[in-house]
């Protein structure tokens, strides 16, 4: 810190004094007018290197700062209630008791949409999301992004100080300048006015920016998303003449054809989807099991739920429609000849189930299959019934990348004068043939508003902090287009703005706080009784009646029918945003980076992934070492461009085809996100965004260690894999034919209970716990695995570690493949304790640190742990982690702020694992004993098991025969893993039921 | 250690007491010979220049167990190599080996007692010796490896706590706990027994001051009274009965630590015997290991003879014998009970990612040893040495073996991993090798190598005949 | 010590021959001496006998160890699972026998050696510095080298300072006979 921007700490406190932590927040906007606390303020935690560098005065200088921290304190380490009055979901807060969590009702931001949620709070500071069961798009489940969001808020990264070029200024200053910028543009009618941002469905945002392009008629509104719902815009656009948002009711489908789609992990109503597809694949009664055709050009989480899966080049999916198409008897061409007896039978398959099937086509395919798909569902009747469509969500829907483009070439042509980027990151994210980096410069003024100080936001003048979801008043919609208001349940934590209050500020109402702009906008909205209405709409999380009304839309003849499919010439290089971080903005979440990815069981990195016949023609070789994964770089050259990126192998990839997932390779993403694995942008193009030929590939033999949770050789080991029982797989058809068979043959590997040298000593009277999964209905969409981390204080251990195989999950998702090297069926199994009866692990820990308790859990003690790791080795199931070193972030006071205050903090040297999560149990017992009534069923969730979109996992008390999870273990798919070994999991599991058409050949 | 091989070689024709079939004690050895000889080694005022140069040598080296250790302490357990599934790695490899290593002296010592075999005499004391610290360097891998060694250290023990806590006494960790340190306790108890005779010889034979101090101290007035000596011999042959169900105990409740886990390649029930006979294996290897070079450098040819050697060559094959039937066996089981788990495992071993790890291990304690069927190796020094050395390898390999290969394909293919010790687990290996040198070293210096009060039973004339007790025939033949 | 106050402690006869010194032990003992004793570098049963010894109580000592180790050990088990803090383990019964087995086992010869050497020690009244022989120098130069020896103790009620020593210097093989001062 230089000596001029020194200020004397007394002052500071004078200004402090008479502050009630409270409304301190508020006035830092006067304590940071003096320069030098701004600095304190900049390096709010500092790492005070500098200050141990023996420059003069480094000990003051770090006194002060302490202060500095202290006074800060009102800032981070404690938490206020927003000023206004927010509502609790489940009861008025007359005070907040101690220790009980409460629950608000709010939605996320999904790339726009509104993800509905329920955020628990423990004394005003927020540690968990749920879904919400009154969210159409929820429905109770979340996805992995819903639980990290949690993490985001805390992330110690996020963009913390308003900056100009790089100096701390204040919102005043900001606000001025913004001003005399745009009042320059007003008398230009705006026409050197830009405004970039990514899908809106914000109806008040929606209006404020409608109001802000009022005001400038000549401004233009740009957006873009990476990796949004392009194709599915602009193939609808294409179908039917005019945007339309197009709703898919899996629950319906008897039959569904997924044509490259991944709806599982796609667009904004994944989760509704894997609800209403798991919904069918349930066997139970009155439950018509549904089958399920993918034609896929990378894995994906949806090909492995498939009853058929066929593996193509993804250029090859266009003329597969096309031949369904034709096949159905609509008038297109271009249909290929290949595969004819798969889709014949395919088709046979879709008339058959005339009005009860479903065709999907996925983003990574081009708008026409898209608009194919519209039309054989329509062909089939299905529209109405399984397909509806209503007016689009979005604001002003556009193609984004024709968008960006147009941006792209309005900022080359110098016309911009004024660019307000908001929460967009095309610097990292356009494709590379727009070169946007170098086209951003050209704007005179670039103001960027963003949750972190990204790649664009370090080439702005001006950098806003945006305030997180969790922070700040608004409204979304969901995908149906039900409205939700967002509450903020917690105040800034770095006093940054929302979106409403920046725009308002672009409208010269730079003082209005962003309640009082959402609330405006809804009292127009809401009419009469508007309080009440307002209070039950934050109540519920929904408001009430304002999903959009089905819309009679139908497909109008084009070019498209007609055109052959673009033909794509050698190796294809497929983009995909990345199973875990998405399209690269949630790189910087420690959870989703150590997250193993669907399918590839990848972290820490995003490879070149590609199919075993494909690699062994680059002579690629992949191993495993104790210190990871052993692969080498190739070299992808790709139109004219090229990039260094790890091969790495997965069975049942399309040969000669490469997949590179988006959102690796940031740069300004954060130090968790900083440069990991390889930014695919960099290839892309925006003419081929989901997919191109021309790829060339190079084998460089240097060596690079990737960090795989789950090796390749659960492909070796197949047969030890049923040798082993561990994945149940039976065909409907035999299951339906005669279920004892199976339930005898099941039980066969179970040994008599008498066999044991000891009288069986410990009855369980009371409540017996116990949990099913439904591997049938679980998608393996990995929400679980987040969830579990969040609830339960899991720590973040590093690549390397992850690596030498200590990654500390309680719960994964296992994934087992079945079948030939080249096109094998993939289960998932996710796997977490079994809560033994007679548990292998507790006999041998010397300090009796892992016990069972009278309900049957197999209780682990922390405290007694000495950390001999003697239960891991004995324990089967190898569900037990180890904190090897000090895992935990003791330091970071925001991350402190996310701890579930019910669930100890593990140090270093002890063994952790799952326990269904007691605390949750403890909870609900408490509660009981109060009321004094028994625990009723589903009083429990445990984390994992209330994240389940599919509702895969049920827990429960095994004791009580009405009990959910009694029910399911009586079906006779149900079977314990490693049954044979005698030590009775109470975790079980109901086998795959797969449902493949006898008429339906690979050929 | 290698090093005096080829010097052995060379001298080995010329000493008389070589030939074969010789006897355990030289000619014209009288009660004052014998006592001088074996006293001057400790209580000579000049330290011999290759003690100094080996000591510190060996000190060297246990400085790398401290380089570990405060690694360990600070950073944690991590900076060893295991992970899950392999939870254990190069610290129970080496806890086992040196467990193993110190069975040797107390059979010597014991059984051999029981058994009247006089020659175990000249070779007990530092076989005893060699027990001890072979425990201790065993004793340190328990506590380092776990996560929270500082409390690890007590809270394994049962003692009164606020808490009311006690250890699982279902735990093979904890029977560890009461084998081991009954083990030490009983052998340093043995061993100091043993050693108060010779304290009293020592105290009248130093020279200075304080040496007499020091060992009258430990003598604790010793005067070899024959009423003493009564009450001696029977608590001594006691303890030689207790110490030989004890240290068959030992090494089976170790392999406990395998036998009773579920993990396919420990649950075994043959375990418990091949364990012992492998401990007696390795401990023996290690005896001719260190005898060799140390009645060259002591010149105790005389008391440490051919047929010392030759018969601890002979258990070496024997042992040997029943180990590799033990490997046998295990590949059979596995075969004929047509156990997925246990067929894969061995299939693993053969042939999975550590199968050189298994031929080597097969190599070392399987075939060399078979080489002892011939005299002419087992009565060569240089080659007697070099298969003890291959032998100590073989055994640590098949720790490595039981433990890496069993752990690391278990049950779920899903969690499968590899492991490979870190620098820090081969500098607390290394480290605690220099560790037993150490002390072994100091040993040397300090203490009589070899029992002198029962050397001197064994010279001419120094048994006298009574009723019923017939002098025993060895005896016999040295006598004529 | 509680022995009537003598001038001397006693006398001592040296030998060079362990045969000679176990027939002396015999001469003294028939002539009824019976505070004596005799002393070797190294154990000689025949001279047990020739004292008259009898049979050491170190085995029945020992025993007792044993079965105090055992009980101590068992108890410890069985007590701390069953009685102080019973848990469920595994699914095993609070008194898991077997399982108690082994450390009872270990307890047993833990106990079982620390009578065996400590019992010794204390039957054998050492650790005892001091002791009148020590002041004989032949004896501390051979008693734990190569000489043996007989003493005759001066509390013994035949003991008679002038008589004795003459009936020792008798004794075959005797090499010299001092007396021991307090």
């Amino acid at each position: 810190m230089s000596t001029e921007t020194r200020i004397d700490l007394s002052q500071v406190r004078r200004r402090l004094d008479g502050q009630g932590g409270r409304r301190y927040w508020k006035s830092l906007e006067e304590l940071a007018e003096t320069p030098g606390f701004q600095s304190f303020l900049h390096r709010e935690f500092p790492e005070n290197a500098s200050l141990w560098t023996g420059d003069a005065g480094g000990r003051r200088d770090f006194l002060r700062l302490m202060g500095a921290s202290m006074a800060l304190a009102g800032l981070t380490a404690c938490t206020k209630q927003p000023p206004e009055k927010i509502v609790p979901y489940v009861r008025q807060p007359e005070g907040i008791v101690p220790g009980k969590p409460q629950f608000y009702a709010t939605a996320l931001n999904d790339h726009g949409y509104a993800k509905g949620v329920l955020v628990e709070s423990h004394m005003g500071r927020p540690t968990k999301i749920e879904g919400n069961p009154e969210h159409p798009a929820s429905l109770g489940g979340t996805d992995l992004y819903g639980q990290a969001a949690i993490l985001a808020l805390y992330d110690p990264d996020r963009s913390q100080n308003l900056l100009l070029e790089g100096e701390i200024r204040t919102w005043s200053q900001f606000t001025v300048a913004l001003k005399a910028a745009l009042d320059a543009q007003k008398a230009l009618k705006g026409k050197g006015l830009r405004l970039l941002t990514e899908p809106i469905t914000s109806p008040t945002l929606a209006a404020q920016v409608e109001a802000l392009l009022a005001e400038h008629p000549e401004a233009r509104w740009h957006q873009w998303e990476p990796a949004g719902r392009n194709s599915a815009r602009v193939g609808a656009q294409l179908a039917f003449g005019q945007p339309v948002e197009t709703r898919y009711h899996l629950d319906q489908a008897d039959v569904v054809l997924s044509l490259d789609c991944d709806f599982v992990s796609e667009g904004p109503a994944n989760v509704r989807h894997i609800r209403d597809f798991a919904s069918r694949r349930r066997l139970q009664a009155g439950v018509e099991p549904n089958r399920l055709y993918v034609i896929e050009g990378s894995p994906s989480a949806t090909g492995a739920s498939a009853d058929h899966k066929l593996v193509v080049k993804p250029s090859q999916v266009e003329g597969l429609a096309r031949a369904v198409a034709a096949g159905l008897g609509l008038a297109v061409a271009g249909g290929s000849s290949d595969r004819a007896a798969f889709v014949a039978g395919l088709v046979k398959d879709l008339q058959a189930h005339a009005g009860r099937s479903l065709v999907l086509a996925g983003e990574g395919q081009p708008p026409a299959v898209h608009a194919l798909a519209h039309a054989i569902n329509e062909k089939l009747g299905n529209v109405g019934k399984t397909v509806t469509f209503s007016d689009p969500v979005e604001a002003r829907p556009v193609d984004h990348l024709a968008s960006l483009a147009e941006l792209a070439a309005d900022l080359k042509a110098g016309q911009v004068d004024v660019l307000i980027v908001i929460d967009a990151n095309p610097v990292y994210s356009a494709p590379a043939d727009l070169d946007f980096k170098a086209a951003l410069d050209k704007a005179r003024l670039r103001i960027h508003a963003g949750l972190y100080l990204d790649e664009t936001g370090e080439r702005c003048q001006w950098h806003v902090p945006l305030a997180h979801t969790l922070e700040s008043w608004g409204d979304l919609r969901a995908w149906d287009g039900t409205a939700t208001l967002v509450q903020p349940l917690i105040a800034p934590l770095y006093g940054s703005k929302s979106v409403h209050e920046l725009l308002a500020a672009c409208s010269g109402q730079a003082a209005k706080p962003g309640h009082d702009v959402v609330r405006e906008h809804w009292q127009a909205q809401l009419g009469p009784e508007f309080e009440a209405r307002w209070r039950q709409a934050l109540h519920d999380g929904v408001v009430a009646g304002t999903a959009f009304a089905a819309k009679a839309v139908s497909v109008q003849p084009g070019a498209w029918a007609q055109a052959a499919p673009a033909a794509v010439s050698g190796m294809e290089l497929v983009f995909r945003p990345d199973p875990s971080v998405g399209d690269g903005r949630w790189a910087n979440s420690g959870w989703l980076q150590e997250l193993p990815k669907a399918i590839t069981k990848l972290t820490w990195d995003n490879a070149a992934l590609m199919s075993p016949r494909t690699a062994e023609k680059l002579g690629v070789k992949v191993g495993s070492t104790s210190r990871g994964q052993s692969t080498e770089l190739v070299e992808l050259r790709y139109k004219g461009r090229s990039a260094k990126a790890p091969a790495w192998v997965v069975p049942g990839h399309p040969d000669d085809v490469v997949t590179l997932h988006l959102g690796y390779g940031r740069t300004r993403a954060g130090r968790v996100g900083d440069g990991l694995g390889v930014n695919a942008s960099l290839l892309r193009t925006s003419d081929a965004a989901g997919f191109g030929g021309g790829l060339e590939v190079r084998a460089t033999r240097q060596a690079y260690t990737l960090a795989c949770t789950q090796d390749h050789w659960t492909m070796e080991a197949q047969d030890q894999v049923r040798a082993r029982n561990l994945m149940r797989v039976v065909e409907l058809e035999e299951y339906q034919r005669d279920p004892h068979k199976i339930a005898e043959e099941f039980a066969h590997h179970r040994p008599a209970k008498d066999l044991t040298l000891y009288p069986p000593d410990h009855k369980y009277e009371g409540n017996a716990w116990g949990l099913v999964v439904d591997l049938n209905a679980c998608v393996g969409c990995n929400a679980c695995v987040v969830a579990c981390v969040a609830e339960n204080n899991i720590p973040v251990v590093g690549k390397e570690q992850v690596a030498m195989g200590r990654e500390m999950h309680w719960i994964r998702v296992d994934r087992y493949y079945e079948g030939d090297l080249d096109d094998p069926a993939v289960h998932h199994q996710p796997v977490l304790c079994m809560q033994c009866e007679n548990a292998p692990c507790e006999m041998v820990c010397p300090v009796a640190a892992t016990s069972h308790n009278e309900e049957g859990l197999n209780d682990m003690a922390y405290n007694r742990c000495v950390g001999t790791r003697y239960c891991s080795n004995n324990c089967p199931y190898k569900v037990r982690r180890f904190n090897f070193f000090l895992y935990q972030d003791w330091e970071t006071p925001s991350l402190k702020l996310q701890r579930n205050p019910d669930v100890s903090v593990r140090s270093r040297g002890v063994m952790e694992k799952c326990t269904y999560c007691v605390q949750r149990i403890n909870v609900a017992r408490i509660e009981a004993r109060g009321q004094d009534k028994p625990i009723k069923d589903g009083d429990i969730k445990t984390a994992c098991e209330q994240a389940c979109p599919a509702q895969a996992i049920t827990f429960g008390d095994v004791n009580d025969p009405q009990s959910r999870v009694a029910q399911l273990k009586q079906q006779p798919r149900n079977y314990g893993l490693l049954e044979e070994l005698g030590a009775r999991p109470r975790t079980t599991y109901l086998a795959v039921v797969k449902n493949p058409n006898p008429e339906v050949s690979h050929g | 250690m290698a090093s005096p091989a080829p010097g052995l070689e060379q001298r080995q024709p010329k000493h008389p007491m070589d030939a074969p079939g010789a006897p355990i004690i030289g000619p014209g050895h009288t009660f004052a010979s014998v006592t001088e000889k074996i006293a001057r080694i400790t209580l000579t005022r000049k330290t011999p220049l290759f003690w100094l140069v080996g000591f510190l040598a060996a000190f060297g080296v246990l400085q790398l167990m401290l380089l570990a250790v405060v690694n360990l302490l600070f950073r944690g357990i991590g900076v060893w190599g295991p992970n899950v599934p392999v939870g254990w790695g190069f610290d129970i490899i080496n806890f086992v080996w040196w467990i193993g290593i110190g069975h040797a002296g107390t059979l010597i010592s014991a059984i051999l007692l029981l058994l009247r075999q006089d020659w175990r005499t000249s070779i007990n004391r530092f076989a005893e010796a060699m027990t001890l610290f072979a425990v201790a360097c065993a004793g340190f891998y328990p506590i380092f490896h776990t996560g929270r060694p500082w409390v690890a250290f007590y809270w394994l023990l049962p003692y009164p706590n606020t808490m009311g806590l006690w250890p699982n006494f279902r735990s093979p960790l904890i029977w560890d706990v009461f084998a081991v340190s009954t083990y030490a306790t009983a052998s340093a108890l043995f061993w100091f027994t043993g050693l108060i005779p010779d304290f009293a010889t020592l105290r009248d034979r130093a020279k200075s001051r304080p040496w007499q101090y020091l060992y009258g101290f430990l003598a604790g007035g010793w005067r070899g009274s024959a009423r003493h000596w009564h009450n001696y011999e029977m608590s001594y042959l006691l303890l030689a009965g207790l110490c030989t169900p004890l240290v068959v105990s030992v090494h089976t409740v170790v392999s406990f630590d395998f036998a009773t886990g579920l993990v396919p390649g420990w649950h075994a029930t043959i375990f418990p015997p091949y364990f012992v006979a492998g401990a007696v294996y390795a401990g023996f290897a290690m005896v001719l290991t260190l005898a060799i070079p140390l009645r060259r450098w002591y010149h105790l040819e005389d008391f440490i003879t051919m047929r010392h050697l030759e018969n601890m060559a002979k258990v070496m094959l024997t042992t040997g014998l029943v180990v590799f039937y033990g490997y046998v066996m295990e590949a059979f089981f596995a075969w004929y009970s047509s156990n997925t788990y246990e067929r894969f495992m061995m299939w693993n071993r053969m042939f999975g990612p550590y199968w050189y790890m298994y031929w080597a291990l097969i190599f070392c304690n399987g075939f060399v040893p078979q080489l002892l069927w011939s005299k002419r190796v087992r009565t060569s020094i240089g080659s007697l040495f070099a298969i003890s050395m291959v032998v100590s390898v073989g055994m640590w390999l098949e720790r490595y073996v039981i433990i890496v290969t069993s752990l690391h394909r278990d049950f779920l293919p899903s969690s499968w991993g590899m492991y490979s010790g870190t620098l820090y687990d081969w500098s607390a290996f290394i480290g605690s090798l220099g560790l037993f040198v150490t002390l072994l070293f100091l040993f040397v210096r300090f203490l009589p190598a070899i029992t002198m009060f029962e050397m001197r039973m064994l010279l001419p004339g120094a048994l006298v005949p009574h009723h019923g007790h017939p002098l025993p025939h060895s005896i016999e033949e040295e006598v004529r | 010590m509680s022995r009537p106050k003598t001038e001397i402690y006693g006398l001592l006869a040296e030998f060079d021959v362990p045969a000679e010194v176990v027939e002396a032990a015999e001469a003294v003992h028939a002539a009824g001496y019976r505070r004596i004793d005799a002393y070797s570098p190294y154990p000689i049963e025949a001279l047990a006998e020739a004292l008259h010894l009898g049979r050491s109580v170190m085995s029945k000592l020992v025993l007792g160890g044993a079965l105090v180790g055992m009980a101590a050990g068992y108890g410890l088990c069985w007590w701390s699972s069953v009685v102080a803090y019973p848990m469920n383990i595994s699914g095993k019964p609070f008194h898991s026998w077997p399982a108690f087995i082994v450390p009872t086992y270990e307890t047993t010869i833990l106990f079982a050696c620390l009578t065996a050497v400590f019992g010794m020690l204390w039957v054998n009244k050492l650790t005892q510095p001091y002791h009148p022989l020590f002041n004989v120098p032949s004896f501390t130069m051979g008693a734990s080298r190569d000489k043996f020896y007989v003493c005759v103790e001066a509390d013994d009620p035949r003991f008679d300072r002038a008589g004795t020593r003459r009936f020792l210097e008798s004794l075959k093989g005797v090499k010299l006979v001092s007396e021991v001062p307090h």
